[in-house]
């Protein structure tokens, strides 16, 4: 191929995109393994099990700029069977933190409501510490149509 | 910035039942993600911590991470032991705290 001035218009107008689109999709995969890392560093080290804790968020969020999330948690909250603290990550945003709820044996029953951001369609994980040093998981996919218009 | 809080907290419960609240405080929440129009970065401005105490005895707290939307809204539970009150604080990244109070009665 000659090296001329179309070409090399080309070229670089192809590798920039490349670049860009490259650089759109890293953060996010980037974010899916930082989530899975928290989790991990947050069970000491292990996937925590299933079972336990539900997390309930809808399946499609028309605005990703309010999209209620519940977490509920099987305890009699009293003496050893106690949950200590839940976190909840969200896999697709720029940063996977969302929030961590800490309970006593005053809260009576390990449950809270509250509403959050999601960047995108992705994951959202619940993760649950129980006073006896078990931990336990919930994940549910949500899918988000910024908009509003339901695509 | 913040306005004040808005609590729903029943007036009245028998002994050790327990109950629902909930807690709706008005705040933008700035995420630190944005960009203004000349494109440099607002930054991070959020309640990063919220406390529910009884007396002095704590209830339930919340670590708040810039994914919480505007106008951060709680829902959870708490047991009435006796007729007392109910604290509430929201902490601001900038230092700010914003508090509320609201009695309850055992009958």
């Amino acid at each position: 191929m000659q090296l001329t001035r179309r070409n090399v218009l080309g070229l670089t107008a192809g590798a920039a995109a490349f670049a860009i689109a490259g650089g759109r999709i890293s953060p996010a995969m980037a974010s899916a393994e930082e989530a899975e890392k928290m989790v991990m560093e947050f069970a000491g080290g292990a996937m925590p099990a299933e079972g336990k804790i539900t997390l309930t968020a809808p399946e499609i969020a028309e605005n990703g700029n309010t999209v209620p999330v519940s977490i509920s948690v099987d305890s009699a909250m009293e003496g050893d069977d106690l949950v200590e603290s839940v976190i909840i990550f969200a896999d697709g945003n720029p940063s996977p933190a969302v929030a961590t709820f800490h309970f006593t044996e005053m809260s009576g029953e390990a449950l809270a409501t509250t509403r959050m951001r999601l960047a995108k369609t992705q994951n959202v994980i619940a993760v649950a510490k129980m006073k006896d040093g078990s931990f336990y998981m919930d994940k549910k996919q949500v899918k988000v149509t910024i908009g509003g218009c339901g695509g | 910035m913040a306005s004040k809080p808005r609590i729903k907290v029943p007036k009245s419960a028998s002994a050790g039942e327990v109950i629902t609240i909930k807690t709706l405080i008005s705040h933008e929440m700035e995420s630190g993600q944005r960009k203004d129009k000349e494109g440099n970065p607002i930054p991070r401005r959020i309640i990063n911590k919220f406390t529910c105490t009884f007396e002095g005895e704590l209830v339930f707290e919340c670590d708040l991470d810039p994914a919480i939307s505007a106008n951060p809204y709680f829902e959870f539970n708490a047991k009435v032991p006796a007729s007392g009150t109910f604290e509430f604080t929201w902490l601001d990244d900038d230092g700010s705290v914003y508090t509320a109070e609201a009695p309850i009665e055992v009958k």
